[in-house]
């Protein structure tokens, strides 16, 4: 199983890598949002797998790591806000420069 | 005054005092040289106090700590050679501060000239009163920055803006090149405290590091001091006004140099390398500099050349390092401040007086300015070491060092030799001086009709030469004490009986002294046919070089600028990456071997299904993404995985949270869609898709790989004091939203903090944006006639407090089971978000509050407010409480303060989604009204 989920979080940050490398903005931001996936993975897997552990006190149960889960729960969310930034400048650059580059330039 | 306080005090009012011309300005010119002169006249005051323990062999220290831990303290100290050097920064300066009130035109600035010169002595001030060697730096770098600011005084010239460029360049680097050794050196002692230093010189000869040391500590003499091949910014800073290259260009600060080498003599002479470096650069100097003297036609260009070859002559006396050298280089300091300042000022006044430097016109001055000439002469002849003259008195003692000096037994007669060559060519520049300027003739075309200057402007060169005088005929009398106090101070030891005379009897100085003088008159007798010869000779501006070097050197870095800086973003993510790749890869490589891969879970068929799907999805995104839509729906089938996954290994809130963040970014993908171009154009480059894939490949490897071994080595979880207290420190069961809200509330304020600035960048980023919205879809069809189709509209308008209803409930349970603010707040916003898809912007509009930042600003507050209210109780910032309520029909109920911060979540998340996605979907309006 940990095999698997190291396999996930590689293909997710190849797939991430390669597009934020793009020239448009479009694909820019599909691929922050792969790596952000990747990267929640990463910090989740962390803690470790395990199941039916959740982290909510009960008598005589035991409890997967409820820091990581923490940490990424606040990341999914910034990570939301950042989409949502980058998609709010891609479209005013967009109107700016008349294109989608990511370089965008002033328009002439 | 007790002498500590008088001490601080004569630097406190240095410091302080500097201003005082600047605003007394505004009565009058004069007011602002009495401002100077009145702080000059306060310092010396004070310092007239401590003259007498001083110059019976007190050393006074004051000490106040500034930064202990990194060795800096606040500390000073007033011995023999710091006196003496006190004495000639005041001294000189109140002659300077007169004589510049005459030099300087009625409308310069005399306010901000004075200025910079109290600056400037407060600064050197500094350098000779530092007990703590880090202070002592740091006044050291004040005076390079006084004297650039002093040089390029006359900031309309190109010239003057060069010079002071270079010498600033020049000494500026010197310093950081002391700054390095002077760390080393407190390294090697383990304090910074001259005390301390000074008593330690064999520790620090003995050290691994001493060379090095000694090289950067010298390096910043050496340029400090113009020392040859660091000479050249000197002669340069002479576009300063004439006033500051008496005061800081022949007497003062160009002594700092030397003066260190004075101050750490006990601490760093005595050694090979010493005696080398330091004796050798002061012959190379001395003499190199004394040649070129010979040849200028400016004569204040003349007179920087032989302050150059002076520095030289005491550098060496230094570098000579016996007992008696050392006295004759302090004793040579004090001459040659008071001879050279006294020859700028007459220089001064016939630059003034002709309107010309040159001294090819400048001629036969005697029978125009009689007075002011006679006093020049008898400068000019105490530089060149006439008897009766101060000058003469620290040659001969320089001829008698030279004589039989221990290191040279087989080539004795070499240095003496040497220096009588040195004695020849300062006799040959003086009689150069004296005779072009004052007799040769009659001036050539003048500007001006010379003339005697005003009566009191000559008044400080009259002082001058009078103490030149005084120095050379009653020697014993006048110069001893002072010269014993210093020289005490330098050698930190009982000095060698020497006596101060005019006549030592017919020996082998004098002798020297003869022929200095007598080879000195013959070679300028021979002046035509050597300056024809060295107008044949290249001749090699080192000024030139420099400035050659300093335009490569920014020419360099303007091409690695472009370079680095090409405006390619693609670039830069690209060796971002790279980078990244590099230091993980080096990290990977370096690190010990790790322990065994322990796998604790077993993979079943599901999971393999999901990793199949997740792995068609991933690649299909990348294969498809030219195809935008297509792409987005394989993203959301990415997101519904990962989500799975958060399920599968007991992270239910992450999986509510995944869910809901993942709806809002898909209708925020789609809302993006509607106005960027639908399809992605193909790419035709080959190599940098090469490139990218080479990259993307090895960060996949590398995440996956790392995320591997993380996965298999042992595990011991930090968590366990959340676990623990979660219920009775935080009141609630679920950790993960307990550590949010309350262990971590802090970060999490930070985090939604981030968010609200989200919120208002929609605002500010999409306001009153116009964009080009298509007619038709990516595949030329028409949109849809019915722009919110009724079934929705119907479907969703009931659907709305249902939705409310569920986030109320998941917010409520939040604390003790998966839920909390955040779901709650990605819920409620799209449910919301719902009604303005389905009905449209200005159905949506109309029924839901439009000043979104009013309940941002709340939420903000909510969680601050409630953090904040823990002060009142005398708790720290953010801590919570919590306790049971009795509510009738319901009953006991857990309420936890937390829940209040919860609540700040949830108001920041439901107006940023809105703001967010309803500045999007107002875009479309903004168009239609447009048109």
């Amino acid at each position: 199983m940990e095999a698997l989920i190291a396999i996930a979080i590689g293909l997710l940050t190849a797939c991430g890598v390669f597009l934020m490398l793009r020239a448009r903005t479009f694909p820019l931001i599909l691929g922050l949002t792969l790596l952000s996936y990747a990267v929640n993975l990463f910090l989740f897997a962390s803690g470790r797998l395990r199941m039916d552990a959740p982290p909510l006190i009960r008598a005589g149960a035991s409890y997967t790591d409820p820091l990581p889960q923490a940490l990424v729960l606040t990341a999914i969310v910034i990570g939301f806000g950042m989409t949502a930034y980058l998609v709010m400048l891609a479209l005013r650059a967009l109107s700016e420069s008349g294109d989608d580059h990511v370089d965008a330039k002033e328009k002439q | 005054m007790d002498p500590t306080s008088s001490l601080i005090s004569i630097l406190a009012i240095a410091l302080t005092a500097s201003p005082l011309p600047l605003l007394m300005q505004r009565y009058g010119r004069g007011y602002a040289a009495l401002g100077s002169a009145l702080v000059m006249l306060c310092c010396l005051a004070v310092l007239a106090s401590l003259v007498m323990p001083v110059m019976a062999g007190a050393t006074l220290l004051a000490s106040f700590a500034w930064l202990p831990e990194w060795g800096l303290a606040l500390s000073f100290r007033l011995d023999g050679l710091g006196l003496m050097f006190s004495l000639l920064i005041l001294g000189i300066g109140l002659l300077v501060t007169l004589y510049a009130y005459y030099y300087l035109d009625g409308h310069d600035r005399l306010g901000r000239f004075y200025t910079l010169l109290l600056l400037f002595m407060a600064a050197m001030l500094g350098v000779v009163l530092s007990e703590n060697l880090l202070l002592l730096v740091v006044f050291w770098e004040l005076t390079s920055l006084a004297s650039f600011l002093l040089i390029s005084y006359k900031q309309e010239s190109y010239e003057s803006r060069l010079a002071g460029r270079i010498a600033l360049a020049v000494t500026g680097s010197g310093g950081l090149a002391l700054f390095a050794g002077v760390l080393l050196l407190g390294h090697i002692t383990g304090s910074y405290e001259l005390s301390v230093v000074l008593a330690t010189g064999d520790q620090i000869r003995a050290h691994a590091l001493y060379e090095v040391m000694l090289i950067l500590v010298l390096l910043g003499i050496f340029t400090k001091s113009a020392q040859f091949p660091f000479h050249f910014w000197l002669p340069q800073a002479m576009a300063a006004p004439t006033p500051v290259s008496a005061y800081l260009h022949s007497a003062t600060m160009v002594k700092a140099g030397v003066f260190l080498l004075a101050r750490l003599h006990p601490a760093l002479a005595g050694s090979e390398p010493w005696f080398w470096l330091v004796s050798g650069t002061g012959a190379i100097t001395l003499v190199y500099a004394a040649y070129l003297a010979f040849y200028r036609y400016d004569f204040k260009g003349l007179l920087a050349y032989s302050t150059v070859s002076h520095l030289g002559l005491i550098t060496l006396l230094f570098g000579l390092d016996t007992p008696l050298s050392v006295v004759a280089g302090v004793f040579h300091i004090i001459n040659h401040a008071i001879f050279k300042a006294s020859l700028f000022m007459a220089a001064g006044i016939v630059d003034h007086e002709c309107g010309t430097r040159d001294m090819r016109r400048v001629n036969g001055l005697f029978k125009f300015m009689p007075i002011t000439a006679t006093l020049a002469i008898v400068a000019a002849g105490s530089m060149a070491g006439v008897p009766l003259l101060n000058g003469f008195l620290s040659k001969e003692m320089f001829f008698a060092e030279t004589v039989g000096h221990p290191v040279f037994d087989e080539m004795s007669w070499l240095l003496p030799a040497f220096a009588t060559l040195a004695g020849i060519l300062a006799v040959a520049y003086s009689s150069r001086f004296i005779h072009d300027v004052f007799f040769n003739g009659d001036p050539v075309n003048l500007p001006r009709k010379p003339h005697e200057p005003p009566r009191w402007m000559r008044a400080p060169v009259e002082v001058l030469v009078t103490l030149c005088l005084l120095v050379g005929i009653f020697p014993q009398w006048s110069i001893a004490p002072i010269l014993h106090a210093a020289a005490g101070a330098v050698l930190q030891q009982p000095l060698p009986a020497f006596h101060l005379a005019v006549w030592h009897g017919f020996n082998a100085p004098f002798v020297m002294s003869l022929v200095a003088l007598a080879g000195g008159i013959a070679l300028y007798a021979m002046r035509r046919p050597l300056y024809a010869l060295y107008d044949r000779l290249p001749t090699v501006h080192a000024s030139i070089v420099f400035e050659r070097a300093h335009e490569r050197l920014v020419a360099a870095a303007r091409s690695l600028l472009a370079w680095a800086d090409s405006g390619s973003l693609q670039r830069y993510l690209a060796l971002f990456f790279a980078f990244v790749l590099a230091l993980g890869g080096w990290a990977w490589w370096s690190a010990p071997a790790a322990a065994l891969p322990v796998v604790t879970q077993v993979a079943d068929a599901a999971s393999l299904v999901a990793l199949g799907m997740l792995a068609v999805a991933a690649t299909g995104v990348v294969r498809l993404h030219h195809q935008r839509l297509t792409a987005v729906v394989l993203t959301s089938v990415i997101g519904l995985i990962v989500a799975l996954t958060f399920v599968r290994f007991s992270a239910p809130d992450l999986a509510l949270t995944q869910l809901a963040v993942e709806v809002v970014t898909i209708v925020l993908l789609l809302l993006a869609l509607y106005y960027l171009p639908p399809s992605t154009p193909a790419e035709d480059d080959m190599p940098r898709l090469l490139r990218d894939a080479l990259l993307a490949v090895a960060a996949g490897v590398g995440l996956g790989a790392a995320s591997y071994a993380m996965l298999t080595s042992p595990f011991e979880t930090i968590s366990g004091y959340y676990l623990a207290q979660s219920v009775p420190g935080g009141g609630g069961s679920n950790v993960v939203n307990v550590i949010l809200v309350d262990f971590r509330g802090f970060d999490t304020l930070g985090e939604i903090t981030v968010l609200a600035m989200v919120g208002l960048a929609a605002h500010a980023l999409l306001d009153r944006l116009l964009l080009k919205t298509p007619a038709h879809d990516g595949e030329g069809r028409a949109w849809a006639s019915e722009r919110h189709p009724l079934f929705l509209q119907m479907l969703m308008r009931p659907l709305l407090p249902l939705a409310l209803m569920v986030s109320v409930y998941i917010f409520l349970r939040g604390h003790n089971l998966p839920g909390g603010g955040f779901v709650a707040g990605l819920v409620t916003g799209v449910a919301l978000i719902l009604q303005y898809l389905a009905s449209g912007i200005g159905f949506a509009s109309a029924r839901l509050p439009q000043r979104l930042p009013l309940f941002l600003a709340a939420g903000l507050a909510c969680a601050g407010g409630i953090g904040a209210a823990a002060w009142a109780f005398g708790f720290p910032f953010l801590t919570t409480t919590h306790g049971h309520i009795a509510l009738p029909l319901i009953g006991d109920i857990e309420l936890a303060s937390a829940m209040v911060f919860d609540l700040g979540v949830y108001l920041v998340v439901v107006s940023v989604v809105l703001m967010v996605l309803a500045e999007l979907g107002k875009l479309s309006v903004n168009q239609a009204e447009a048109r």
